[in-house]
């Protein structure tokens, strides 16, 4: 069980805004999730060494040259809102004042 | 019919691509019960159906072949919603590396495909388009997440679609729906223009009615891709032929300890009867250890959603999607990512939860040492054995709503098949009968690149028992 503080940290690390019935229904939704989860605990792992290259490390990298990609007005055609002539997205303001 | 004796009439002149196309698109129309798509794509059915014909002679793999698409891969010019609301106008501006092969063997999409929002979920019930039902009983899901185009292809609109698996989303569907479903090896497939969800676990899969039409499409997919630089320079083999071989000699693993409780009698009982198939056609049947897939749910919950946490970070109003009202930016970003459903902010919030200081190594540390094991358990199973045979899913389709208030009860449908995912490993589902008249599904896993010897189980099961002939009832 998450208190309403629990959930709303979370949210807002997330981004995310909640209503007032979401900040209940997750609170009890995120425990029962996260005690399930917690199983992991009782598996001893001391042997495992490197576990964060999980899988395989991909190794292809391409050559450093120059390739065709999205032309810039097809980049900004799904956005909201865009400055096309400058080729900028546009969004709310970032500072106060 | 299948997608090749469809390729073969179309190729021979006995049909064109355009016919096909034309039914395909009636179909669809006719199965709008079972709301499995999101989008038609008519317009451009009939342009590539016209060029498939256009080019009589030189036609490809799946020349005319009518494809259905999951609605998390990208398709220029047609829009792609990942059963979103934050997605709901977003006409993605780029093929997907898959599509563009599809339709340079001759394919033709048909349609978008609706899904579990973001393809989290295991019942296709969390979409923001409504949930999809299942054709063989209309109040019961079909699995999930690429749920719609398991539906679609269960039903006989078409003969192929796409799915994607980040934990089972497409063996656990097509075992619920009655069909074959594959994951191939992570990195066998390109995943560029599949919007991503966990990284380092999602794969592009395949449905089909039979081994031999997943098996050409597989082959039609597989390889390089200078755009996913997790896609690996392997040997493509000819999965059609592996898919013509016997079991006889065969050598097939069961962890009988993890088909215990927890699985239903009667999905036991046609795991059961289908070993017994196999036995009697020369396969070995041999018991194999995985201890470390009791915990594998648990262990791909945490892994899942720390992925997705960072992954859905893009989703933010700016380069795409819907954007809400706000007067500053963080406030922008918060009402805007409102939109997402119930479980894809389950899994965000847990997500960051996972990842935060102070509880990272005891959650995603520990994970990632308990994947390393699981990952181990197969490489010594796959010393002995080579494939292991489990049922798909621990349950045949479930009532719709049924689980929708309690996650975990729903996480639990992917037992079977999210361990393949942790590994890295290919596997398969294919019928293997009944219970209570709702489809069984087979699961065979194989090692890291091992997509021809699942083929060769796969397609040598199909033919001892003809279970794949099987489908539901309806208009199509």
């Amino acid at each position: 069980m998450f208190s309403p503080d629990e959930v709303l940290h979370l949210a807002r690390l997330s981004r995310l805004e909640l209503s007032e019935a979401e900040i209940e229904r997750f609170g009890r939704q995120l425990g029962d999730i996260l005690a399930f989860a917690r199983q992991v605990e009782a598996v001893d792992t001391s042997a495992v060494m490197d576990a964060l290259s999980a899988p395989p490390a991909p190794v292809h990298l391409r050559d450093d040259v120059i390739q065709p990609s999205l032309e810039r007005d097809d980049a900004l055609a799904p956005a909201a809102r865009t400055d096309r002539d400058g080729g900028l997205f546009t969004v709310p303001r970032v500072l106060n004042g | 019919m299948t997608a090749l004796e469809l390729r073969d009439q179309i190729v021979s002149g006995r049909t064109t691509a355009a016919a096909a196309c034309d039914t395909a698109l009636a179909r669809t129309a006719a199965a709008g019960r079972l709301n499995a798509v999101i989008t038609e794509a008519g317009e451009r059915a009939r342009l590539q159906a016209a060029r498939v014909d256009a080019q009589h002679g030189m036609a490809g793999r799946l020349a005319g072949v009518p494809v259905a698409v999951k609605d998390n891969i990208c398709t220029r010019g047609l829009r792609t919603t990942a059963a979103s609301r934050v997605l709901e106008h977003y006409i993605p501006p780029y093929d997907a590396t898959v599509i563009e092969r599809l339709e340079a063997a001759g394919a033709v999409i048909i349609a978008k495909t609706n899904c579990d929002e973001f393809a989290m979920g295991s019942s296709s019930e969390h979409s923001a388009f409504g949930a999809v039902r299942n054709p063989w009983d209309l109040e019961r899901t079909p699995g999930g997440s690429s749920g719609g185009s398991a539906a679609l292809v269960a039903a006989r609109v078409v003969p192929l679609a796409l799915g994607s698996e980040t934990g089972g989303s497409v063996r656990q569907p097509a075992a619920m729906c009655g069909i074959v479903g594959l994951k191939p090896t992570y990195g066998r497939i390109s995943r560029y223009g599949l919007i991503a969800f966990g990284s380092s676990l999602d794969q592009v899969g395949v449905f089909g009615t039979t081994v031999a039409d997943v098996s050409v499409c597989l082959g039609v997919l597989a390889g390089r891709d200078p755009r996913d630089a997790t896609t690996r320079e392997v040997s493509v083999d000819d999965y059609l032929a592996a898919a013509a071989r016997t079991a006889d000699g065969l050598r097939i693993g069961v962890p009988s300890a993890l088909v215990q409780d927890g699985v239903d009698p009667g999905v036991r009982r046609a795991f059961g009867a289908a070993m017994d198939t196999l036995r009697d056609a020369g396969a070995s049947i041999i018991e194999v250890a995985l201890p470390h897939s009791q915990v594998a749910t648990a262990t791909y919950t945490i892994v899942a959603m720390a992925e997705a946490s960072s992954n859905l970070a893009r989703f933010d109003g700016v380069r795409y999607g819907t954007r809400a009202r706000g007067d500053a930016l963080h406030e922008m970003y918060a009402r805007t990512r409102a939109a997402f459903g119930d479980e894809v902010k389950r899994r965000l919030m847990l997500g960051a939860y996972v990842l935060s200081a102070g509880y990272y190594d005891a959650y995603y540390v520990k994970a990632q040492k308990v994947r390393a094991l699981i990952r181990q358990d197969y490489e010594r199973a796959f010393e002995s054995v080579d494939v292991i045979a489990t049922p798909a899913s621990p349950t045949t389709a479930f009532r719709l709503g049924a689980r929708m208030e309690d996650p975990v009860q729903m996480y639990l449908a992917d037992i079977f098949t999210v361990s393949a995912n942790l590994a890295g490993v290919p596997a398969i589902s294919v019928p293997c009968g009944f219970a209570d008249g709702l489809p069984v599904g087979l699961q065979f896993t194989a090692a890291a690149w091992g997509e021809a010897v699942l083929m060769r189980a796969g397609g040598a099961f199909e033919r001892l028992t003809r279970w794949s002939s099987q489908a539901p009832p309806g208009p199509a």
